[in-house]
Order: structure tokens, then sequence, then C-alpha cells
């Protein structure tokens, strides 16, 4: 299928969720972005900078869910990835998980775990680039850069300037 | 690692005892971020298989565990059948059989975590928590990260800190570990100690050897003082315990010696007053809480390293 | 009755010429180039004619601990590696220090009837090293010892040696000593030295072995008596004897295969079956202790044969009983060890394993070859390598260091008295009676 979305497009997607973002919680005062590694912490900069360019800045922090995920024994036990609760916590806030693909559900999931052990935030919303489908769990995304129907044997790539050296998204077989 | 075991540093490289310390660091900021039990090992079971008392490294493990959601069976021999001779092979059979996966193992023979890898006994992994004389891994991984965390500046190579170890080198498995690991890392060690307290053939060692503290102190980045086991003296390692305290202690002046930046390290259980005193066991350069609370974050990531991954194909399915 | 007359034809000398032998009742009556066959004939294939092997150092474990060993099943191995003659330690249950005990061991080796059991005496009662056990009345016993020994404890106290030495003068005993200072080995695991240090086990000096060596040679000088040393395993105690040949004092000193093999490196697996007293030592006791075996200073080789059930090895170390087997492997492992490697040849293997034991000993029917002597001889396939599988042991127990090596040199026939008790290396179930 080759690219399916290009830098530009990724540009407007993230432009475009910060905005809807704003306008679902009306405004930022209340709003925190989480970032799930390795390429949702860098969308999550990234939205944060647009949010701030926007209206105003927002807490932005990391959070590695690897100790939650329930498919540990799948694979050879993966390195730790770094996570940053911003200070004051999730308390109360209204909080953006960031993730680069959504897919299965089970990332988002061991993420909601996480959260759970971390405190009590207003709301938990989840905001992807790409939503592929193939969802094996009851969870949907509140803010989505682009659908794309796959097959399961296909394979999606999402590339990033800061990590990748240029800002794409394949999709291949 | 060897295998699926954790037995001894002389089996980790450097990048693997590198990957054990960045786990750890990373769940430091997990726990730090107000996260307290991880689901990771949910429904598996670890044993504390303990032949020898030590109520500090049994509860540091059992907090390791209980904190990655692991079901913990501890088993100590005090009291129980191998006080009536039954062995630890059939010990460790037994506890296997009662599901376990993993066993940390505290033993007075040297090499028995070892044997209980290797003998195929058992299929569990080893987690080797101090075999006689021999080694005690976690601890010197506990030690190197609380190192690590008071010299920024080498993240992740020890080259030009100078460590001092200092007591009872012959009978210690603290001091055998942290040789080969500090020595990993590229630290410079130098082991001082009375002439009966250090093992025959220390010149193969890759260690600088001194007979005199005072001579050694003020060079030191980090003094690790080891337990003096007061028995020692019946075997005529010493004479006695004021002439031990008073050329091998970190009694008195002596703190005064060594450097501002200079870190103090105990493994516990201290002997106040024989290999450390109070005023140096509780000054701000002593850094040996530190060490415990380490302790629990480095044991987890070992956990989580040798459990938390696809179990090694032994020609089973994977669950 | 069995037929223990025969013509052995086609069998090699350990000088190289082709030889035939003539047995009749057990004894050789003739040995000649070419024999007329009016016996029945056996025939030698080529192989190497070696006068039965001789072992001073072996423990049999009966009375006491059959479910190990028992002096049946380690006659059978015995045969199995080319021995026609063992002597077997005093540590049983009950300890072998009385007449009653030693005799015991001797019938039961006449009941076996595969090769000639030896006991060896007690110097002390129980063991104990406390004082003297009743050695005059175990030399004129019916078993006749001639050697005693406290092997696995040291007679380590010198007025006691002493005692020993002075006493057994009077009916020509001989004490063999276990060398190791007590006091300087408590809980000792392993050879003291660098291997030690990294494994955290506690060493055992070489100089705890040494002490009593040089006391003993200047003790066994001082009283005009013969001191054998067991199992010897350190460049040290090599030139101590040495110099105690040099001085003419009356001393002997025995080596074990493993010993000749194997170094403390093994130890780092941690696997008792290398868990053995005395302890594996480094290589360069190893390449000492070749050299004096090829040069003589150090006579004989023994093979402290010491069999364990499978518990007392499958454990930590710390928990495990010192020994290892020896009689399945003794041949070969020499053979490998010292020709092979070009320090001796087949001629000193004879000496250092046959005659001259036979001849410390006094065991008179063994250690050579020759017209009117007892026909105790073995026939050996010096090109055959064979692997050492633990599984087929004679012995009861499995306990050798040798599991899976593979080794040159096959003992094929065991002859004792003329009786043909081994065949293509299978037991034929014939004794002597």
């Amino acid at each position: 299928m080759g690219i399916v979305l290009d830098q530009s497009e990724i540009e407007r997607s993230l432009k475009r969720i910060a905005h809807e973002i704003i306008e679902r919680n009306h405004g930022l005062d209340s709003v925190i972005l989480l970032g799930i590694p390795t390429r949702g912490v860098t969308m999550a900069h990234r939205i944060g900078a647009l949010l701030g360019l926007i209206e105003k800045a927002v807490p932005v922090g990391t959070l590695d869910i690897t100790m939650f995920r329930d498919d540990l024994r799948l694979r050879p036990p993966r390195a730790l990835l770094p996570t940053q609760i911003p200070a004051g916590g999730l308390e109360g806030r209204d909080l953006v998980l960031v993730d680069d693909v959504l897919f299965s559900g089970r990332t988002i999931r061991a993420a909601l775990d996480a959260i759970g052990e971390l405190g009590r935030p207003n709301s938990v919303q989840l905001a992807v680039l790409i939503d592929r489908g193939h969802r094996k769990l009851p969870i949907r995304a509140d803010y989505v850069g682009k659908n794309i129907p796959t097959n399961l044997r296909e394979n999606v790539k999402v590339q990033l300037l800061e990590i990748d050296g240029n800002d794409r998204v394949e999709v291949s077989l | 690692m060897r295998g699926s075991h954790l037995l001894s540093i002389a089996d980790l490289s450097r990048l693997e005892v590198l990957e054990v310390l960045d786990t750890a660091r990373e769940l430091a900021r997990i726990t730090d971020g107000g996260i307290r039990k991880l689901p990771t090992l949910r429904g598996r079971t670890v044993v504390n298989l303990f032949f020898e008392d030590s109520t500090r490294t049994r509860l540091s493990f059992e907090a390791a565990a209980k904190r990655l959601s692991a079901e913990i069976i501890n088993f100590s021999a005090k009291g129980s059948s191998v006080s009536k001779g039954e062995s630890l092979k059939d010990t460790a059979q037994t506890l296997e059989a009662m599901g376990a996966e993993l066993m940390i193992i505290r033993h007075s023979a040297s090499g028995a975590a070892l044997r209980l890898a290797e003998s195929g006994w058992v299929k569990s992994h080893i987690v080797n928590a101090g075999d006689g004389m021999h080694e005690h891994p976690t601890q010197a991984l506990l030690d190197a990260y609380s190192m690590r965390e008071h010299f920024p500046e080498h993240d992740r190579d020890f080259s030009g800190l100078r460590v001092g170890i200092v007591g009872d080198i012959l009978h210690s498995r603290v001091a055998r570990s942290n040789v080969l690991l500090l020595t990993t890392l590229g630290a410079q060690v130098v082991l001082i100690a009375p002439p009966t307290l250090l093992p025959i053939a220390i010149d193969q060692w890759p260690v600088e050897v001194s007979y005199n503290l005072d001579s050694e102190i003020r060079s030191l980045d980090a003094i690790m003082m080891l337990r003096v086991q007061a028995e020692r003296m019946k075997d005529a390692f010493f004479p006695s315990e004021r002439e031990y305290a008073r050329d091998y202690g970190l009694v008195g002046a002596r703190l005064k010696e060594l450097k501002e930046s200079a870190i103090i390290m105990h493994p516990g259980p201290m002997n106040r007053g024989l290999e450390i005193s109070a005023q140096s066991a509780d000054c701000r350069q002593s850094v040996i809480l530190e060490q415990v609370a380490n302790g629990v974050l480095v044991r987890m990531a070992v956990l989580y390293l040798l459990m938390g991954g696809a179990p090694i194909p032994t020609g089973g399915m994977l669950i | 009755m069995n037929d223990s007359s025969f013509i052995l034809k086609n069998v090699i000398h350990v000088d190289g010429t082709r030889v035939e032998l003539e047995v009749r009742q057990g004894r050789v009556t003739r040995i000649a180039n070419e024999l007329a066959a009016e016996l029945p004939v056996i025939e030698g294939k080529n192989y190497l004619l070696l006068p039965g092997l001789v072992d001073l150092h072996t423990h049999l474990r009966e009375p006491g601990r059959e479910s190990s060993e028992t002096v049946l099943s380690g006659s059978q191995a015995a045969v199995k590696g080319g021995f026609t003659a063992i002597s077997a330690m005093a540590n049983t249950s009950p300890v072998a220090d009385t007449a009653g005990v030693v005799e015991q061991v001797a019938r039961l080796g006449r009941e076996a009837g595969l090769c000639d059991v030896f006991p060896i005496g007690a110097v002390t009662v129980g063991l104990q090293g406390d004082r003297l056990a009743e050695l005059s009345a175990m030399a004129h016993s019916a078993a006749r010892v001639r050697i005693f020994s406290d092997d696995g404890h040291c007679v380590s106290d010198p007025l006691l040696m002493r005692r020993a030495l002075e006493y057994v003068k009077s009916f020509g005993g001989i004490i063999a000593q276990h060398a190791e200072e007590p006091k300087l080995t408590v809980d000792a695991q392993m050879h003291e030295g660098s291997v030690s240090s990294r494994l955290g086990l506690k060493g055992w000096p070489a100089v705890a072995e040494e002490a009593i060596i040089a006391r003993d040679i200047l003790m066994a000088h001082y009283v005009g008596s013969r001191l054998h040393i067991c199992h010897l395993t350190t460049k040290g105690g090599v030139e101590l004897v040495r110099w105690a040949k040099s001085q003419g004092i009356a001393v002997s000193a025995e080596v074990t295969p493993h010993h000749l093999l194997l170094t403390d490196e093994s130890v780092v697996s941690y696997d008792p079956v290398y868990k053995v007293n005395p302890p594996l030592r480094t290589q360069s006791d190893v390449l000492a202790l070749r050299e004096a075996l090829a040069d003589g200073t150090i006579d004989i080789v023994a093979t402290d044969h010491a069999p364990h059930p499978s518990e007392a090895k499958d454990c930590e170390w710390s928990a495990a009983a010192f020994g290892m087997l020896g009689l399945e492997t003794a041949l070969s492992v020499v053979v490998e060890t010292m020709i092979d490697t070009g320090l001796m040849n087949w001629q000193t293997l004879v000496n250092r394993m046959s005659t001259k034991p036979a001849s410390i000993g006094g065991y008179l029917d063994h250690g050579s070859i020759a017209v009117g002597q007892a026909a105790n001889f073995i026939l050996v396939n010096p090109q055959e390598r064979w692997t050492v599988d633990r599984s087929k042991l004679l012995s009861r127990s499995r306990n050798t260091p040798f599991h899976n090596l593979s080794l040159p040199a096959t003992v094929m026939d065991t002859f004792f008295h003329g009786v043909h008790v081994l065949r293509a290396g299978e037991l034929t179930g014939l004794k002597h009676e």
C-alpha cells in the first residue's frame, strides 16, 4: 500500500487533534498529556507544543506500560522505557493518552491499569495517529489522525522526524 | 546471565549489568511516580529457599516479588525437614511440585545455586541470594546501583572511581561479587584487610591489596565496610575486637580522613563499634539505608528480567 | 573345578617379543616362542601380556556399607580393570582394627574368587588416632596383614606415629600414611589456591600434606622403619620423597590415576564427583607427579577406589562425600597420562602398577610372569580406545570423574591363578576356588 500519510498530512492531523482536545475539554486548564513510549512520547510533545501555540502550555509526561502488559510472556523481556509523571500528578486532571497506532487495544488497557495505580484523573481520553482496526478489547480513540483499514498481515510503520529522521506512515506486508 | 538464572556476577557482561541497573532505574521512576504495585508477575510463583538465616535479604526479595504481584512462598530451613536430613535436592523438587517457577536460594554451601541450576533437579529459574563464601550477586548489583546514583558522571563507566572494600575478604561473598562487578564496570578496587582475612592467591585477582587502611582512606571514592564476625577471633584471624577496630574499623578520627565526596557503604547487618562506628554509619556520607531501598529495586529488575519474558523453550509450548 | 591348564598363543610381551605361555593348574609352566598344543589353546590375538595389576589402595566398603560396594563387586571391578590383587582399606564399619574383621574381609575375598583381596589393618583403634590397634594380632591372623593405615584419617599424633612405625618392625609391617595435618584442613573442601579463592571453598593447603610427609620421613629414618605415603599429590611432597630416597630412607609413595590427570580447575562446576581427599591439585603439581612416577620417585600407582552411593554425590558440594572410583579406569588413565605423553614405556608401567606394588605389599603371587609363578596376568589391547560410561561400571557405585571421557587401552582378559575370569572384556562367571 505504501505511504498512507506524508509529512504535511501528519502535521495537519496533529493540529486537528490539538484543536479537538481544546474543544472537547473547554480549554486546557485541567488537561495533561501522557505519551506512551516510544513514538507516542514524541507525538505528545508535538501536540503539547501545538497547544502552547494555539492556547497555552500543558504538562507533558511519559508512561511506559511494559510492566503492565498481559503479553509479556510471548517475547523476550524488553528493556523498560522512561516513565515521567508530571509534577502535580494525575489527580482530577483530564488526561490525554497519546500513542502512534491503535490496534488490539492491549497497550491502552495496560496504560489504563497503570493510570489506575497512579491516581484518579477526572477523565482519560485517547489520541492516536493511526487507528488500524482489529480491536480485541472494548476500547476506542477520542482523537484519531487517520483511520486505515488493514488486514492482520499488514504492518503499519509510523516514522517521526525526531526518531526516524523523517515523518511518514507506511503500510506494508 | 547464565541461561535463565542469576548465579554469579562472573556470568554477566558489562551490558547485562547495565541492563539490570537501567531496568532498576526505570522501576524507581515508576515507583516514584506513585505506582506501588505492578501486575507484571501476577499469577507467577516465586520461592524464597533460605537454608541460612538472613531476614534482610529474604524480606528484600519478598518485597520485590510482591511489588511485581508474584505469589511468594517462603521456605526457611529452621524447623523444617532439612534439619531432619532432607536434602537441597528434595526440598527444591518439593517446592517446584508446589508450582514454583523461580527459586531464590540462600545456602551455606558455596556453589549451591549453581548446583541447583545445573544438576537437572529442577527446571525453575535460580537466583543466587548468597552461596557460602562464593557470591552474592544481587548485593553487588545494588551496591553498583547505589554508587551510580552518587556518581552521575560515571553512569555507564566506573573508570576513575576507587573503591575500598575493607574487612573479612576471605569469608565474604559480598566482596567476591563486588570485585567482579566493580572491575567489570571499570572501577579500581582496593581490598584492605589483615593478611589472615585475605584469600591465598589474592595476587591473581584484578585488584590492589593493602594491609593499611590509613594509607588508603584518603584516596577512596567509596568505602565498603564488611561485617566482621566476632567468632573469627576463635580461629586466630585476629587477636581481639579492639585491635581489629583500631586497625580496620571506620571509627573515630578516621572518618574525617575520607574525601568530602566519598560515600560509605555496608551490606548489613552492621556491628556498630567493630567495623564501623555509629557516627560513621549515620553520617551524611553514609548511603547504607539507600542500599537497602535500592536492593528492592534491583531485585525487582532481576525478577522481571528472568521471569518477565517468554519462557526459555524446553521443548514445551509457549504458554 | 575350573580348568586352569591351557596354552596362551600369540601374545606380545612388554619388551615387544611374541611369546606363548603354558599354564598348568594355575601356574606358569613354560614360556617359549612356540609350544606344542597338547592343552586347550587360548588365542591371544597379539594383545599385550602384562602381569596382573596390583592395587595397594581401595575401599571395598564391606562390612558396613554394602550398598556402595562389596568385596565381590569390588573384585569384579578390579578384574575388569586388570587387577589380580587389591588391598582393602580399613575404614569399614566396623573398622578393620581387629583380627576378626580382617579375616572376614580376606574370607569374602576368597569367596569372591576373582582376585586376591588383601586387608589393610587400621593403625589405631576405630581410626580414632588415640591408641594403637592390635597390629600384631592382625599380622599373625589368617589374613596375614602387612600394611597398616588409618587412611581417610592421618595418624597426626607424632608420638603415636612413632610408636606405630617402631612396632610393625617386629613382623615386617609397613605404615601407609594418609598425610594430612588435620588442624590445617578443618572443613577443607578443595585444594587451596587461586581456584578455591575464586570459588569461595575452604582451601586445603599443600603444606598440610607436605608437613606430615616431612615429619614422617624424618621419623621413619630415626626409628629405622618403613613408611609408605598414600596418594601423594603435591610438587613439594615429591621433592621431599626425592630427598628422602637420596638419603637412603625407606620410604615409598603412591599416586592415584586421578591426580595424574585432573586439576582443581574441574571444581569450577561444583560437581561433587570431583570432590576427593586429598584434593585435585594444580597443573604444575600434576606435571611434577607424572615426572616423579616416571623417574621412580613415586614408586607406584594406587587407585584409592572410593565408591559412594549416588545420594552422597547428587547434592551440593559441601554436603558431598570425598572420593572417586578408580579400579576400572586406572590402567587407561595411566596410559593416557604416562605412555601417550612419552614419559614412560609399558615396561615401566608394569613396574609401577604390578611389580613394585606387589613387592611393597609382599604379595608373592603377583607382579611378574615367570615359570613357577602363579598365572596372574592380563591381556591388554593398547590400540582400542573406549569411552567411560558410568552406567556400565561393574562397581556398585557410579562416582567416576571420567564419565564420557575417551581413554586409550582396553583390558581384554584377566587370568587369576590361571582362571580366565575376564574374557574379551566380559566377566566369565568363572572363579578360583
